[in-house]
């Protein structure tokens, strides 16, 4: 098996029993982006030097005997995420020419384990969008086939590494950003709890939705780097002080008596039959193995939408009203005065869909309309986390599809936004109630003579992501689905 | 037609914490430009705000301190709106539910009554920078310094019924925030300013009248001064048959009068929703209860123990304690006097005051500490000076450093007590003046004063007063 195939903790294993060096493998990983990156659009940038340096840090740490599990491993980060020292754009012309002077503390933690950065990811912009095609940067192509989108907002990471260009990147989910693209590009991708991983440093789009995770090759992966993510950290709030567990050594917990709930209300007839029917495959593959399968009724659920694109909108209304080309990010040229500054800096810097949240959430903040929509959508999200409360007091995770259809093409959704909206049907809820959930692989459909990943979502209670884990560790144990590469990057 | 008037102010204490409320940077006053400003105060992309818990304890302390109700959760919203100063482009403050509600102090009015003034709320929330137009040719700059400065801000009922009042209530505000020592006051500094709403009735009618708000008033002086322009104004446009409009007016004090800086109808919409960065605000009872533990004698009770235990009246207390320092100068002064409050507190108020004001000291920078006063006041209560010759040591002391014994000594300003010295002053004196004397004798006794006079002088002022007016008294009548 080829290096860039490898999971990360292969990759690992290698890095200790000393078969390659950091420096190897870095240089690997740059020539694939050299070669492959440009027609799938992946990355922002590529931080070359910067790489070279990590990795040499991280033999030397290793020479010393000072590696963890994750040191010399290369990654790359969403460009949301601010790299000191480093352009961090967020996919936006806004932000086109922002050098951040700090490091997110996603960004600290994983440099801290040792990982070495390959660069910034593509994104759509601000991560408003479900495709990637919302990036000033343009759209991504996914590697299952390039005439198809990657999803998003995570897009670059997503193709990145469902392409082999980087064994694991990070990504940030408000709506879905990490398991829809992780689902169209047939990786594992793990939303946190909200507030089991810092939001400092990462560019916010909706604050009480926005939760950094990752997207790797295998949910041990995931078990990896959220180890090294997670945790307290005292300049975000909204981050909660409790123990983080020991990922890895739970992933051996077994299927036995695990208590699956299937969500009746995610096979709709919005759900492609065929994604439908792989989910149920996936689903029986539990129950063959031990899990105690039901369904469950979370009847709020289908509210989900409407709700985050009230509260959503809102808060990013007022998160981007600090790009107003005063201080950093695009400025206008010769503005006549203050209100020409604003709207010429702001009118050109933002893409159209930004625009349209923006207005959308200042719409529902005004005053007359704020009860109508801002604080309704507030009692809904109460409604929708009381129906997830009910089932897992009867089960220990929830089971469904991540996303409605396999990748869509590119283009053929950008036209009308309320489709494009409708995507995110699955994993919206679990922002709305601060759920862990991940994306796992559960097998192909063919579309135009090609072989389109499906995911399948598990959604458990707050702090639950070690049962996420193992759960979809334990698939993986019994199922290749995840270890499928994209052909032509074999 | 008589009016009423109804006021309530909204008075912007900025808090003495040492960092800001949601981020690490200084809060001290006078740095150069955007030198004290984080990323967090910039409103750099990925940063997020952490509540200052510092500031969270001076609210719970003033809201102990006026009886109100400590909120045991509160939230933090956005008030949203662009400007250059206001980096986020919102600013972050407690909306629907402050952390301090339902508080009250009492004013002194000019009749000696008490009347009580309400506290409707105290919220948290952060200051914006400053936008600087003068110094740049068609340009503007921005110093980010002030910029989220934790402020408390204290909203009085429409309970104040003049300028009067509302100044009163003011200065009491003024000296409760440093008596807790939650904001050192300093008003040209801007750490401690008001707004005012003003407006006028008919005097019966219940319905209060359209308000005008007074925005950013920043000395004793201006709220006086525009609030009775103010009240002017809004009588004139009613009684010359006008409207007066909901506007937020700004006061020029070159001028003397209010300006109207913007309508209702021009008003921001500031579309406030629950700030998502940060938690709701919850307060245990064991906060407030060691806060509680801690606070320090209030100057209302201060007050009331200074006209219990020195018998002074309810001015002069009010007056002593406006300042704890001021309380504690004179606590000083008396202690080691060992009793004499009257005369202290006419001396502290007196000359002292008077000294400080003229050399614009605080009195914690007074030049005759309160040992010192304790002293000189000494020697007035053992006859060695007279309280006349005491107001010309002091006069030296504060000019020269030095204690009251030492000027006393080197100036020869002992009082003469003896009495054949004093009557051969006033022996002196008769023989200088047979004219007058013989007047004097002949029934003028208006003469006693110029024969007082001209024997205090011959000993230089020196004299005791009340033996020389006796010995005079005796001689003189022959």
């Amino acid at each position: 098996m080829s290096l860039h195939t490898l999971t990360v903790a292969e990759l690992a294993a290698g890095l200790a029993a000393g078969r390659y060096s950091s420096l190897d493998l870095t240089l690997h990983f740059l020539g694939r982006i050299e070669r492959l990156g440009p027609e799938l659009n992946a990355f922002v940038t590529v931080t070359a030097d910067r790489a070279l340096e990590d990795a040499r840090q991280a033999d030397a740490a290793r020479a010393r005997g000072e590696a963890g599990p994750l040191t010399g491993v290369p990654i790359a980060h969403k460009d949301i995420f601010c790299t000191d020292g480093i352009l961090t754009t967020c996919s936006s012309k806004m932000l086109s020419g922002f050098v951040a002077p700090y490091d997110a503390t996603v960004v600290a933690r994983w440099k801290a384990a040792g990982t070495v950065l390959l660069g910034k990811t593509n994104m759509d912009e601000f991560a408003m969008g479900s495709s990637n095609e919302t990036s000033y940067y343009g759209p991504v192509r996914n590697p299952w086939d390039p005439a198809r989108v990657p999803g998003g907002s995570s897009g670059g990471s997503a193709a990145a590494v469902a392409a082999c260009l980087a064994p694991a990147a990070s990504g940030t989910d408000t709506g879905g950003s990490i398991r829809q693209p992780a689902a169209l590009t047939n990786l594992t991708g793990l939303k946190p709890t909200y507030g089991r991983v810092s939001r400092y440093g990462m560019i916010a789009f909706a604050s009480s939705l926005d939760q950094a995770g990752m997207l790797a090759r295998s949910a041990e992966d995931a078990a990896l780097l959220l180890s090294a993510m997670a945790g307290f950290d005292p300049r975000d709030s909204t981050c909660v002080d409790v123990p983080v567990p020991g990922y890895t050594a739970e992933l051996a917990t077994p299927l036995k008596g695990l208590r699956v709930g299937v969500i009746r209300e995610f096979f709709d007839k919005g759900l492609d039959p065929a994604v439908g029917r792989l989910v149920q495959d996936a689903i029986e593959t539990l129950r063959a193995n031990g899990a105690v399968v039901r369904e469950v009724s979370l009847p709020a659920l289908p509210l989900s939408v409407p709700t985050y694109y009230v509260v959503a909108p809102a808060e990013c209304s007022s998160n981007l009203s600090r790009f107003d080309g005063v201080r950093f990010g695009h400025r206008c040229d010769s503005p006549r005065d203050l209100r020409d500054l604003y709207e010429r800096s702001r009118g050109e810097g933002f893409g159209d869909e930004v625009k349209r949240r923006i207005m959308t959430g200042t719409y529902v903040l005004s005053a007359g309309y704020y009860d109508a929509y801002y604080l309704k959508a507030q009692k809904v999200r109460q409604l929708i986390a009381a129906d997830f409360a009910r089932a897992f007091a009867e089960v220990d995770v929830v089971v469904g599809p991540t996303s409605p259809t396999a990748a869509f093409g590119l283009g053929s959704k950008t036209s009308d936004p309320i489709t494009m909206y409708l995507n995110d049907i699955y994993t919206i809820g679990a922002n709305l109630a601060g759920l862990p959930a991940i994306s796992i692989p559960c097998g192909f459909v063919q579309e135009g003579g090609k072989d389109l990943p499906v995911g399948m979502q598990l959604v458990g209670p707050h702090f639950s992501e070690s049962r996420l884990l193992s759960a979809s560790h334990q698939y993986q144990l019994l199922t290749d689905w995840h270890r499928r590469v994209p052909p032509g990057f074999e | 037609m008589e009016w009423e008037t109804v006021i309530g102010l909204e008075i912007h204490a900025q808090l003495a914490t040492r960092s800001k409320i949601f981020s690490a940077a200084a809060t001290a006053y006078g740095a150069a430009p955007n030198t004290q400003a984080s990323l967090v105060d910039l409103g750099y992309p990925g940063v997020l705000p952490v509540l200052n818990g510092e500031a969270v304890t001076m609210a719970v302390r003033f809201g102990l301190a006026t009886g109100a109700t400590i909120a045991r959760r509160s939230v933090f919203a956005r008030k949203n709106y662009f400007y250059p100063d206001l980096p986020k482009g919102y600013q972050i403050s407690q909306y629907e539910r402050p952390v301090v509600e339902d508080g009250s102090l009492e004013i002194l009015l000019d009749d000696g009554t008490r009347k009580t003034i309400g506290i409707t709320r105290a919220h948290l929330e952060e200051d914006a920078g400053k936008s600087l137009h003068e110094d740049f040719h068609g340009l503007s700059g921005i110093d980010l310094n002030r910029a989220g400065t934790p402020l408390l801000e204290i909203v009085s009922e429409p309970d104040l019924r003049s300028a009067k009042e509302a100044v009163a209530y003011m200065k009491k505000i003024h000296t409760l925030v440093r008596y807790l020592g939650i904001c050192d006051g300093n008003m040209q500094e801007g750490s401690f300013r008001c707004d005012a709403n003003v407006s006028v009735r008919p005097k019966g009618q219940a319905e209060f009248g359209t308000r005008a708000e007074i925005k950013n008033l920043n000395s004793f002086r201006f709220v006086e001064r525009a609030i009775n322009y103010e009240i002017e104004r809004q009588i004139d446009v009613i009684a010359s048959g006008g409207k007066v409009v909901q506007e937020t007016r700004l006061y020029d004090s070159d001028r003397g009068e209010t300006r109207s800086m913007r309508s209702k109808e021009e008003a921001n919409d500031y579309r406030y929703f629950p700030d998502p960065d940060l938690l709701p605000l919850a307060i245990g009872d064991d906060l407030i209860e060691s806060v509680r533990a801690a606070l320090p004698e209030l100057p209302d009770e201060k007050s009331a123990r200074f006209v219990r235990d020195f018998g002074l009246s309810e001015y002069d207390a009010g007056v002593l304690t406006a300042s704890r320092e001021m309380a504690g100068y004179y606590e000083t002064v008396v202690a080691r006097l060992g009793g004499q409050p009257k005369l202290a507190a006419n001396w502290v108020m007196g000359e002292l005051s008077s000294a400080l004001n003229k050399d614009s000291l605080d009195v914690t920078e007074s030049r005759v500490g309160a040992d010192a006063l304790a002293g000189l006041l000494t020697r007035i209560v053992d006859d060695t000076i007279s309280g006349k010759i005491a107001k010309d040591v002091f006069e030296a002391m504060w000019n020269e450093g030095r204690d009251a014994d030492t000027i006393i000594e080197a100036k020869g300003l002992k009082q003469i007590t003896d009495t054949s010295a004093i009557e051969r002053a006033i022996d002196e004196v008769m023989a200088k003046n047979p004219q007058q004397l013989a007047e004097y004798r002949s029934g003028k006794d208006k003469l006693f004063g110029f024969f007082v006079g001209q024997a205090m002088k011959a000993t230089q002022g020196k004299a005791n007063p009340a033996q020389l007016n006796e010995l005079l008294k005796r001689k003189l009548g022959g």
